[in-house]
């Protein structure tokens, strides 16, 4: 396989560079750089909450994941662009059929008890997760995963035994599918994934994510948990790669307001925080090397209630075409948002990989055009001044949606005449009246589970659990189920682009940016990394 | 005495019992559930949560159940949302810290709040009583949510004498912003009813007699003028102590000291049933012994109270 040979070459390169990496005129200098290090290397930073878990089994949320890449290690990792390296597996071999993977494991990788990481680990923490005892709000993962069995492990009807996944010996480990998946490896650098020690888990039952009873298999352990107030890991001298770990300690501190959470970095308190909305000009001038927006894997949507239910004017293709086109993108990514978010006219994340962004024909159209067909398209659907369309907005309570929510519908006021009724709730309100129909036109934001096209756009399928418009297009269907097997994706995936925009179930508003401060002497951080799956392993700080 | 003690504790289990099983109806009347997410979970995964949690079980069986485990065995079940904790981790690791910077709290307030009320009625219409009643009208109106980040940016950004938040286990240097910006409005109260409640025993006649008599100022004042002052300060105190050591999510969501209050408000918003009923039944619980006590005390320091 190619894979092997690039992961082969990565890792020797890897091996060379860290010869030369000690001391040179007292101070650490970086074994690839050659930058002079800092004396401390810790590394603290700010989560917003307290994270649901961080059994990898269970955990859900992706600060919990960021928590988890540094305390264990799956079977591979990416790099700083997203690219596949080894973690505990070297490589793999797919059969023909591309439904049986088999993967060799290294076998100096240590459990921080010192026990060696087998395949039998992967086995064990895979059927864990999907078992009904465990109860995983993540066991769908698994499904995900079109592992052998999955859906029926998690139903109950099957055993967990059962599931698609064998350890042949201590370093083979063999993993069956129900259907070829091409990004099937780049799934496993999901924490879902990630091996457990089972005579830990054994012992503690659900005690043994607690510091001192965890056994973890990360480049870092877990000291210290003290629950919606921090989190410390330190470094993991069983850990095979060690010796090239920088950072000594990690914390990560939960500060729930982002504006404190700022305070606090500016004080020296932190390394990274997020930047509060509409902050990022004012500290993007003041601290042009702090400040930083990369692409986040999100978009961010209205999506239209298509059910029987709702009112009549919105099942009307036109008239939401209309309200799509009467949106101007461009002042809500530099006006209202300011972060370096990008406007969007496809569902599909710009920057997702191996996607190109099709010609949706609006996105090439000036906001003056744009206006002119919807107002045409208003008309023909038999609205105007005289009879202006009414519809209610819905979105879950948060200062930046009701930002978002007050310049659209201002959009649609000034161009179509459009009376809109705005709304707030509490977000388990909104969840519910979403998944209920009960809305007209609602807030939507989708985040990939992997970095793929598909996982933004399966939730056009008509029988997709995540599709709240409840639209149906036989077309989309097909083409989607065939780009899971297809050669060529794209094709089909533009399709699907066009068809949405066409028909316009939901309105794609923006791209999601994450933006940061990061201080200015840390670095390694993967910028590059559209998942921004970081390891706190590649970072390091420099000396002043 | 010990039968008033008796029978208002006989009370407090009825009343409680009402406290459980209307936050149970309210709690499931609200629109969602703990396993809500923006993305739906599958029904099958949905069904093993559900059936984990004895969520699958009939509403009035659910109540029973949990009464049951609470009565006997002290246990409030798995939290819902922390999923690696139980309801008395998360409530043994928050409930301490709540108690110590509302304990200290408290102190401040209560020291400093009579203190000022004390010497304002003393000295009333003076320079002392402006600034006594000045300062705690400014304590009034900044609330702690306004507070809070003041005392952030002066203090942590501006000086750099404090940490900007945390706990570390308490160590002083963390409890003095979450104290200050707590017991503020709680000072600015106490010292409002203490300077009315003493400005009025100033003015009854057994004052008037003691000073006739030619008794020093100061012993009137200690002797004489202490107890009844005290007496409307203290219906106050008693729910202000529980108010102050069940915790503020003010403080906790702006100083990271992972108290209960923003456990409790999490909870709502999480829909985390059991941990909504632990903190509601640890709360109540709180309310009901510390009246008990204000009611105690009154009764010590007021002859006229009998029960």
């Amino acid at each position: 396989m190619t894979l092997k040979t690039k992961l082969f070459a990565t890792t020797s390169a890897l091996l060379i560079a860290s010869t030369g990496a000690l001391y040179a005129d007292g101070h650490a200098t970086h074994p690839v750089t050659g930058e002079t290090l800092a004396s401390d290397q810790t590394f603290t930073y700010r989560d917003l909450d307290e994270s649901p878990s961080i059994d990898p089994g269970i955990a859900e949320d992706s600060a919990g994941g960021d928590i988890l890449r540094d305390l264990f290690e799956g079977l591979y990792n990416q790099d700083a662009t997203g690219n596949l390296v080894p973690g505990v597996a070297l490589s793999h071999d797919v059969s023909e059929d591309g439904m049986t993977y088999t993967f060799n494991l290294r076998d100096n990788a240590k459990w921080s008890n010192g026990d060696t990481v087998t395949a039998g680990d992967f086995e064990y923490a895979w059927k864990r997760a999907a078992s009904p005892e465990l109860a995983s709000p993540y066991s769908w993962f698994i499904e995900l995963m079109a592992l052998e069995n999955a859906s029926e492990v998690i139903a109950g009807d099957v055993d967990p035994s059962e599931l698609g996944v064998t350890a042949i010996d201590d370093t083979t480990l063999e993993v069956r599918l129900t259907q070829p998946l091409p990004y099937f490896p780049q799934m496993l650098t999901h924490f879902t994934t990630f091996p457990v020690h089972q005579a830990t888990v054994e012992e503690f039952g659900s005690d043994w994510t607690k510091p001192g009873n965890m056994v973890s298999n990360g480049a870092y352990v877990l000291t210290e948990h003290v629950p919606q107030e921090k989190l410390v890991r330190e470094r993991n001298e069983m850990y095979w790669d060690n010796e090239n770990t920088i950072i000594e300690t990690v914390t990560s501190l939960v500060i729930n307001d982002e504006n404190v959470a700022l305070t606090r970095y500016l004080a020296g308190e932190l390394d990274r925080t997020d930047v509060p909305a509409g902050q990022f000009p004012r500290l993007a001038a003041e601290y042009p090397d702090q400040a930083v927006s990369v692409p986040l894997s999100c978009s961010y949507y209205y999506l239209f209630n298509l059910r029987d239910n709702a009112p009549e004017e919105i099942q009307n293709a036109d008239v939401r075409k209309a309200l799509s086109l009467a949106i101007d993108r461009d002042i809500i990514v530099d006006n209202v948002l300011a972060g370096g978010q990008k406007a969007a006219y496809t569902f599909t994340h710009w920057a997702t990989a191996g996607f190109e962004t099709p010609d949706i024909p609006m996105a090439s159209m000036t906001q003056a055009e744009r206006n002119a067909m919807a107002v045409e398209l208003m008309e023909g659907a038999g609205y105007g001044p005289d009879n202006p369309l009414e519809i209610d907005l819905v979105y879950n309570t948060s200062e930046s949606h009701k930002s978002v929510a007050v310049a659209i519908s201002q959009m649609w006021k000034q161009t179509l005449g459009v009376e809109t009724t705005l709304a707030n709730q509490e977000w388990q309100t909104f969840l519910e009246a979403r998944s209920n129909g009960d809305f007209e036109v609602a807030r939507g934001g989708w985040c990939a589970d992997y970095n793929e096209a598909s996982t933004f756009l399966d939730l056009m399928q008509s029988d997709s659990g995540y599709n709240d418009s409840k639209y149906v297009n036989a077309e989309v269907d097909e083409l989607l189920a065939a780009a899971k097997t297809s050669d060529n994706a794209q094709a089909n995936y533009d399709r699907v682009e066009e068809i949405v925009a066409e028909e316009t179930p939901i309105i794609p508003i923006y791209h999601y940016a994450s933006v940061k401060m990061f201080a200015e002497d840390l670095e390694g951080w993967p910028f590059e990394n559209f998942q921004q799956n970081w390891y706190s392993k590649d970072l390091y700080k420099i000396a002043e | 005495m010990l039968s008033f003690v008796v029978r208002r504790l006989a009370v407090a289990i009825p009343t409680l019992l009402i406290l459980v099983v209307l936050s149970f109806i309210l709690m499931y009347a609200a629109p969602g559930g703990p396993f809500n997410s923006e993305r739906p979970l599958p029904p099958e995964v949905l069904a093993n949560i559900e059936a984990k949690y004895g969520l699958d079980q009939p509403f009035w069986k659910q109540i029973i159940n949990y009464v049951v485990s609470v009565v006997t065995q002290f246990d409030f079940g798995p939290s819902f949302q922390y999923k690696d904790r139980s309801v008395n981790d998360v409530i043994a690791q928050g409930f301490p810290v709540t108690l110590t910077y509302g304990f200290w709290s408290f102190v401040v307030a209560v020291t400093v709040g009579m203190s000022l009320g004390i010497a304002a009625a003393i000295k009333q219409n003076s320079w002392l009583d402006y600034l006594a009643v000045g300062v705690s009208i400014g304590a009034q109106v900044l609330p702690n949510f306004v507070m809070a980040p003041i005392l952030l940016l002066v203090f942590t950004l501006w000086l750099g004498w404090l940490p900007g938040g945390g706990w570390n286990g308490g160590q002083w240097q963390f409890l003095i912003m979450p104290v200050i910006a707590l017991s503020t409005s709680y000072m600015a109260s106490i010292a409002r009813i203490t300077r009315s409640s003493m400005l009025e025993v100033l003015n009854t006649n057994f004052i008037r007699t003691a000073r006739a008599k030619g008794l020093p100022m100061r012993r009137v004042i200690w002797r004489h003028a202490m107890k009844p002052t005290i007496l409307p300060v203290l219906s106050y105190l008693g729910p202000a102590f529980v108010g102050m050591i069940t915790g503020s999510v003010i403080i906790d969501v702006f100083f990271s000291t992972g108290g209960i209050g923003q456990f409790f408000v999490n909870s709502a918003f999480n829909r985390d049933y059991s941990v909504i009923m632990g903190i509601t039944i640890l709360v109540g619980t709180l309310t009901i012994l510390f009246n008990l006590l204000v009611d105690i005390l009154y009764a010590w320091i007021d002859p006229k109270i009998r029960y």
